[in-house]
């Protein structure tokens, strides 16, 4: 891992990773997509509205699989200085946000045919919800200083505090639901889950991962670039470099 | 464990020789409980049915609103620094001013809540469970927003983005703060729900000084 601390050798080995997790994303998510809108059956109790799943259910695993991501990546650049993990916790939460609100926002569309309703107080959607907010949290904090380096070290700390906290809330939620109401809910956990929808299921799922490396790639390159551009700036305004040429 | 007591008397000897704070904390609890009959309506059915959850949450934003307290000053005039470089460890500092924090807003918002419940058509079994709710949860309050009340030193808008930090984090203690006394009010066994308040709180005893004094280090480095 500590190899990839230098981030020249990170860009070199990112801008080779780059295309295939594109190539990957653009193709699973592609094939999942035609699988999951056209080839698969509707479901025999859900009918149609089953096909929300596939565009629900792999965004809400983004969402934890991102905020574990973050936390990691936050825990190793606190204990090691890694500045690449730092540019990679960085990079993760928006788009782990976006998964996570993509999961708030189907799942709203799927309950209102299923449960005739936009919003339950189910313990589920309680603690995702919670996680968006941990995000927002997150971003907001990294973005409160005007000195950089100080608000990716405040929000480092913040995101292990958080990983520590998901248990404990998802917990505290779970028991929350089953005081106030009494499972009421038809889930989707009956009978095992047929091939014809694990296939689109799990091809979506394959293809978030592949979106999520190439946007936290992207991401990462865009911050590595910007910081050069700026010590190229700072380098110019105390006139220890040339200026560039007009063109 | 002399930093502990010293940092403490300090902290005491501060809250006290600028008064008043406190009693703000108080009144702006009172208030907000105050709020919420005529927000709500004044039912005595409605009241007592979500009397808890009106004082726990009144008591969640009263300590929030009271955590720049812990260190905004302190980093102002940059005494800070000094606590960070004095030999105690800063992890036992931070459990002082946590501490402090909770004898100067935890303790008097507990003192003034059966007023509040009486005023909310609470049960007595409801208030004496309250009160014991209240005195396990607060201290978590205190110690976990130590932590974030460092995060935001120095940061622009500081007080509306410590609310975005701390809130989801307290949603544990509000959670079970709530349903012990729901559940007292019901009269169901509600041991559990303080069994588990109490073990939120040793948990962030035991683990939030060591987030909070990384947390200072990174202010003021």
């Amino acid at each position: 891992m500590h190899r990839f601390a230098n981030p020249t050798r990170f860009v070199r080995l990112a801008g080779r990773v780059q295309p295939w997790a594109a190539a990957l994303a653009l193709l699973c998510l592609g094939a999942g997509l035609y699988f999951a809108l056209f080839s698969s059956p509707p479901d025999y109790q859900q009918g149609e509205t089953v096909r929300i799943m596939y565009v629900h259910v792999p965004a809400a695993w983004m969402a934890m699989f991102c905020y574990v991501v973050m936390a990691a990546a936050s825990a190793s650049s606190l204990i090691w200085r890694h500045r690449v993990a730092d540019l990679a916790a960085k990079a993760t939460a928006p788009v782990g946000a976006a998964f996570t609100l993509l999961a708030l926002v189907t799942g709203s569309l799927w309950g209102k045919p299923m449960w005739g309703t936009w919003w339950v107080w189910d313990a589920r959607l309680t603690s995702v919800l919670i996680l968006f907010f941990l995000y927002l949290g997150y971003i907001a904090l990294q973005n409160a200083f005007d000195d950089p380096a100080r608000g990716a070290r405040a929000a480092a700390i913040l995101a292990v505090v958080g990983v520590i906290n998901v248990p404990i809330i998802k917990f505290s939620v779970d028991w929350w639901n089953t005081l106030h109401q009494p499972a009421s809910l038809t889930r989707l956990d009956g009978p095992a889950i047929h091939s014809s929808m694990l296939t689109p299921l799990l091809l979506m799922a394959l293809g978030y991962t592949a979106l999520y490396v190439w946007l936290a790639i992207i991401r990462m390159r865009a911050e590595l670039a910007e910081t050069k551009i700026r010590a190229i700036r700072y380098r110019q305004a105390s006139g220890t470099a040339p200026a560039p040429q007009e063109s | 464990m002399r930093g502990f007591t010293d940092t403490l008397r300090r902290e005491l000897r501060l809250a006290l020789r600028q008064g008043g704070d406190s009693l703000l904390v108080v009144m702006f609890f009172v208030l907000v409980v105050v709020l919420f009959p005529l927000g709500a309506g004044p039912e005595p059915g409605i009241l007592s049915r979500i009397g808890a959850g009106i004082i726990w949450i009144s008591a969640l934003l009263a300590a929030m609103l009271s955590m720049d307290r812990l260190y905004q000053s302190d980093f102002e005039d940059g005494s800070l620094e000094l606590l960070v470089l004095s030999p105690a460890p800063l992890e036992i500092v931070v459990l002082a001013k946590a501490a402090a924090h909770w004898l100067t807003t935890g303790l008097p918002l507990i003192v003034a809540s059966p007023l509040l419940g009486l005023l909310l058509n609470l049960e007595a079994e409801g208030i004496g469970v309250m009160l014991v709710s209240l005195t396990l949860g607060t201290p978590a309050l205190s110690l976990v927003g130590a932590i974030a009340a460092a995060l935001v030193l120095g940061a622009r808008r500081g007080g509306v983005l410590i609310s975005l930090l701390i809130l989801p984090l307290f949603i544990p203690i509000l959670i079970f703060g709530v349903g012990a006394v729901d559940a007292a009010l019901l009269e169901l066994t509600y041991r559990p729900q303080l069994m588990v308040l109490g073990a939120l709180l040793l948990l962030a005893a035991a683990l939030s000084p060591w987030a909070a004094a990384a947390a200072v280090r990174q202010a003021v480095a």
